[in-house]
Order: C-alpha cells, then sequence, then structure tokens
C-alpha cells in the first residue's frame, strides 16, 4: 500500500488463512489497521467475518500467512494475551454479563485492587466513581451504575463496551457487528463512539455488512466473500455506491435486477 | 454506603427508594419465606420458641449451612454437584480409615482428608472445563464412583459398613473439639458447626461482593463467553469453584466423623439435593449469574426450621419432605416474581 510506506500498521495481516477441519474458513485476507484509522470489514453471513475477528481477538489461531503487531509478526495464543497486547475486542452478543451491575461490567478481567494478600479486594467506590464518569464522558448519562446492564439499551450496552476498552488503553478495538441489532438513532449513537474511539487515536476494525454505516466512518474497506477477500480499498478509491454494489453480490445484483426486471 | 456516594453524583437517585434497593437483593424471597416458617411453627409448636429450640435448629440448618454456601457460590457460577453429599461421607472415611490404618494421630487422617477432597473437587472442575460437558453428568458420574468407593474401601478394609472407633487416639479430644464441640451459652448448649456455618457465610459474601474472585464467579455463571472474551480465567475460576465444595465438604465430613467417632459409609446419599435446595431457596438462579452466600444460609435455616419444627409440633416427620418441596417451588416462584419486578421498576 503506497500511501501507508513509511508507517507501521498496528495491525497487519497478510495472507492469513484458516481451516476448521476439513472447512475452510478464511483464504488469503489482508488487512491493516492504523492509528486513528478505521478499517471496515465488511461481508454477507459466513463470509468469514467472525473467524477473523477471532484471529485479531486471541481467540482461534490462524493456520497460513501473517499476523505482524506493530510491524512484529506473532500469534495470539489467548484472548488475555491480545487484551495485553492492546487489541479489545467488543463482540455483538457477548460484550457483557447482563445480570451483573454496570460497574462490575466495567472493569470485568481487569477489576483494580488495593490492601495485601490475602485480602486484596477490589476497590469499589474507585470502580463505581470511574465506571460513572467514563460512561458520562461518553455522553452516556447512568441514574446507576448498580443497575444490571442488561437493563441498559443494545446501543448503550455496546458504548459501556467500547468506553471500557479505551479506558483500559485499547491501542486497536475490535467491534463485531456492533449496529446489527440496532436501530437507525441507536446505530448513529454507536457510530458517534466509535468515531470517538478514532479520534483519541486508536486504530479500530470495524466488522459490518452494512456498506452505509461502514462508509459514515471507514478509512479502508476490506469485503469478504465465502472466506476469501474480494476487494481491499482506500476510502478515496471507493464511492458508497461501488461499496455498496460490491456489498451486495456484485455483477451478481445486476442479473438479479435484469431478471427481477418488470416487464415494460 | 454506596448510596451517599452516588447520590452524589447523580441526584435522580434519590428516587430509587431503599425499598427498591432491597427488591433487588437476591435474598429477599428467602427472607421471607423464612419468617413466614418461623411465625408458622411459633404457633403451631408450643416448644419451638425456646432456646434450646433454637439451638437445636441452628445445629441443623448449620449442618446443611456450610455445604450449602460453597454449592451456593458453584451454583452462581452456573454449574452443580451431584457429588457434595457423599463427598461428605468420603471426606469423615479418609481421615478415620487413614488415622487408623496408617498412624496414632488423627490429625495426619484429618489433613489426608483436606487432601483428598480437593483433588475430588479439582478432578470434578478439570473433568467439566476438558471436556465441556454438563457439569450434571459429570458430577454424577463421580456421585456414583465415590458411593461405590466408599462402600467398597470400608467393607475391603474393616470388614463391615462402618469404620472402627477412633475415639481413643491421639489427638481425637481435640479434634473433636475443633469440629463437634459444644459451646454453652446462658446454659443452652451449641454446637460449634453453627460457627463454622457463619464464618464460612462471611468469608464466601466477602469473596463474591469484594473480590475479584467473586466478579469472576459471577461474570462465569452470567455468560461464560463474555467472561472470556474479557480475560476472565473460566477454568481457573471453575476448578476452583469445585474445590470450595470440596473445602465444605471436609469441614462437614470432620464434624461427621468426629462428633462420635465412627463413620456408616452408606451416608450422604440424597444431601446433594438437600445443598442445592438451600442455595435455590436462598435466591440463587439455577442458571447460574445470581445468588448470595447469605441467600443460602437462609435457605440452610429454613431447613433446619422445618425439620425441626416438624419434630417439635409433633407432627409424623414424614411430612417433612412434603414441606420442603413446597418451600422450594414457592421460594422459586417469589424469586422469580421478586426480581421482575425489581428489573421492571428500574
Amino acid at each position: 500500500m503506497t500511501q501507508t510506506e513509511g508507517r507501521t500498521a498496528l495491525v497487519e495481516l497478510s495472507g492469513v488463512s484458516k481451516n476448521y477441519g476439513n472447512v475452510r474458513a478464511l483464504e488469503g485476507v489482508s488487512l491493516e489497521v492504523h492509528a486513528g484509522e478505521i478499517t471496515c470489514v465488511l461481508g454477507d453471513n459466513g463470509a468469514g467475518k467472525s473467524t477473523l475477528i477471532k484471529i485479531i481477538a486471541g481467540l482461534h489461531q490462524h493456520d497460513g500467512g501473517t499476523l505482524s503487531l506493530d510491524g512484529e509478526e506473532t500469534r495470539l495464543a489467548s484472548p488475555r494475551e491480545a487484551l495485553d497486547r492492546g487489541i479489545a475486542t467488543v463482540y455483538q452478543d457477548l460484550a457483557v454479563v447482563p445480570l451483573m451491575p454496570v460497574w462490575r461490567n466495567f472493569f470485568l478481567g481487569s477489576e483494580p485492587r488495593k490492601g495485601v494478600a490475602p485480602f486484596k479486594r477490589m476497590d469499589v467506590e474507585h470502580m463505581r466513581r470511574t465506571t460513572h464518569a467514563e460512561l458520562l464522558r461518553m455522553g452516556i448519562d447512568l441514574r446507576d451504575v448498580d443497575q444490571p446492564i442488561g437493563t441498559l439499551s443494545g446501543g448503550e450496552r455496546q458504548c459501556v463496551a467500547i468506553a471500557r476498552a479505551v479506558y483500559f488503553g485499547a491501542k486497536v478495538l475490535v467491534l463485531d457487528e456492533p449496529t446489527a441489532a440496532l436501530g437507525v438513532k441507536q446505530s448513529g449513537v454507536v457510530l458517534k463512539y466509535v468515531a470517538a474511539a478514532r479520534d483519541q487515536g486508536l486504530g479500530v476494525v470495524l466488522i459490518t455488512h452494512n456498506p452505509h454505516h461502514a462508509y459514515l466512518v471507514g478509512d479502508r474497506f476490506v469485503l469478504l466473500k465465502r472466506g476469501t477477500m474480494v476487494g481491499n480499498h482506500e476510502r478515496e478509491d471507493i464511492t458508497l455506491d461501488e461499496l455498496t454494489r460490491q456489498m451486495a453480490g456484485g455483477n451478481e445484483l445486476d442479473d438479479l435486477r435484469h431478471e427481477l426486471q418488470r416487464p415494460s | 454506603m454506596n448510596a451517599t456516594q452516588v447520590t452524589e453524583a447523580d441526584e435522580r437517585l434519590l428516587h430509587t427508594s431503599a425499598l427498591r434497593k432491597l427488591m433487588g437483593r437476591p435474598e429477599l424471597g428467602s427472607v421471607v419465606g423464612a419468617i413466614a416458617v418461623f411465625v408458622f411453627f411459633a404457633f403451631f409448636a408450643d416448644s419451638f420458641l425456646r432456646a434450646s429450640s433454637l439451638s437445636t435448629v441452628l445445629y441443623a440448618a448449620s449442618t446443611i449451612g456450610i455445604m450449602a454456601v460453597p454449592v451456593a457460590l458453584l451454583m452462581i457460577g452456573g454449574e452443580f454437584d451431584l457429588s457434595a453429599g457423599v463427598m461428605v461421607t468420603s471426606s469423615a472415611l479418609v481421615s478415620s480409615m487413614f488415622s487408623y490404618q496408617m498412624t496414632a494421630n488423627v490429625w495426619v487422617g484429618v489433613g489426608v482428608s483436606l487432601l483428598v477432597t480437593l483433588a475430588i473437587g479439582a478432578f470434578n472442575g478439570f473433568m467439566l472445563t476438558r471436556t465441556k460437558l454438563p457439569s450434571f453428568i459429570i458430577t454424577l458420574g463421580t456421585f456414583l464412583m465415590l458411593t461405590g468407593l466408599n462402600l467398597g474401601f470400608t467393607k475391603l478394609i474393616d470388614g463391615t459398613v462402618s469404620t472402627k472407633s477412633i475415639a481413643d487416639m491421639e489427638g481425637f479430644p481435640s479434634a473433636h473439639d475443633v469440629f463437634a464441640a459444644t459451646i454453652t451459652v446462658g446454659g443452652v448448649g451449641f454446637k460449634v458447626t453453627i460457627l463454622w456455618w457463619l464464618a464460612l457465610v462471611a468469608v464466601a459474601s466477602w469473596i463474591l461482593l469484594r473480590t475479584r474472585a467473586g466478579n469472576w464467579i459471577f461474570a462465569v455463571g452470567g455468560n461464560k463467553d463474555a467472561a472470556r472474551a474479557v480475560g476472565v480465567p473460566v477454568t481457573r475460576t471453575k476448578i476452583g469453584l469445585y474445590m470450595g465444595v470440596g473445602l465444605g465438604a471436609w469441614i462437614s465430613g470432620q464434624h461427621l466423623l468426629f462428633s462420635y467417632d465412627v463413620v456408616q459409609s452408606g451416608e450422604g446419599v440424597g444431601n446433594e439435593l438437600i445443598y442445592i435446595i438451600a442455595a435455590v431457596i436462598g435466591g440463587c438462579l439455577i442458571t447460574g449469574g445470581y445468588g448470595s452466600a447469605v441467600g443460602s444460609a437462609v435457605g440452610a435455616f429454613i431447613f433446619g426450621m422445618t425439620s425441626k419444627g416438624i419434630v417439635f409440633a409433633e407432627w409424623n416427620p414424614d411430612w417433612f419432605k412434603f414441606f420442603l418441596g413446597a418451600m422450594l417451588l414457592l421460594a422459586t416462584l417469589l424469586n422469580a416474581w421478586v426480581r421482575k419486578r425489581a428489573e421492571a421498576t428500574k
């Protein structure tokens, strides 16, 4: 990529493939994520988006190709390792534990503690205060951080998860279909936080099957289809119409339109 | 405590009344139930309100409660342990037989027994996390194996279904003091198991509400995959919870042994369900992610009041199981209703 010469990508995938037994889930996919930029991964159901996300998040290891963080080739053994290397992943349906209070969810897995062993305990006051303050900073004014997070709306839950990742100093934010289950207004709210995270200098991977959402915020677009990469575009190289067309099936869509045309 | 703190942050919280807070507690349903049972027996059983009766009820509650605490934690963590009942017997058998066969001092057997119960717990947890089978199957297997081992080993070594008396062995008096002493307060004798029980409730509550491990327990029970995704060590947490059940079984087993001096190897079958019932009455969700240690204690107290209250009322104790079953249904319905209300009005 000529445009990014001299800059090292936070995350760079090159020709990555992944097999589940004899099923080829992903083949020859490349993408790069830079600080302060949003890389969108687009694809229909079953295109391999989830597999890709799991490789970046450390849930699965890739079988072929290379994964580099800050220019250093590596292999992520676990989600914990990915987190430690600054990659935070927010999943569409498993971002939070619904029955737990907001503040417990916010700090889950990275609880601040005080006191000496064996009496080390969570710094609950600090956790409550920080949760409230951090969410307020993202524009979510919570009445009560003690309420189960399941009582928040889908958009708010996504935002809590994003705010959490930002607070814990993530360098790369991976978002799995953050707007998939949301209404128009809620989607807008979430995209605003995605943009806010980008403006704070994070590299963002936005997985979506909505080209309109992607084009609103994206800097580069990777298109997946049946496990292979069918497109990798910079923003200036592609229009929303072209992106939508490719996403919707490209030439297949033209054929479909032709077939469905009313006889005039 | 937190009310004042958050109130400063947001004035709207003033509308969240103390009642609403109370409604959100998992143990509320069980407390209401406990009061109802208490009033019921106070009315129908003349001797129920005596201090000596209270001691008897608390003792019965404590023998169940000691196990109900770790079982409740395990349920909050999203799993069952059907081997918990017979593990108590295994624990007593190991101390008794190891001491008798190998050494002269019972404390050695007590120590070995702790290692064995922790190992059984770790085995349960390891099998569960490795095979990803439901805990119902894994611990049903352990339950059957332990039941067989308890009887088999005892017959093999002692020739009968009970162990030999260890009452004249070194260390028996001190071990008896620790696990089965009676403490007299105001002329009424209280069993030391009540202290063990209360201590376990306190420690478990602290772990659940104030430590990182507690956060992990709620998380692995509430949404295991989300917990794993944010870096919670799910496997370690689950194995730890099963080892907690092992610890409880060790305390209960030592009490079983040292309150007499022999152990019947067939005991304990069926108790695992009573522990689960106590935890569920106390507000633990059967699907995990919600509940409390205090609730399990209230559940055990309801069990103690019902089992002894029927005796004090001079009714046929055969009715006890019916009461327990009815209580379980009522408590579960009440808990579900309370939780729905609490969440809807937020």
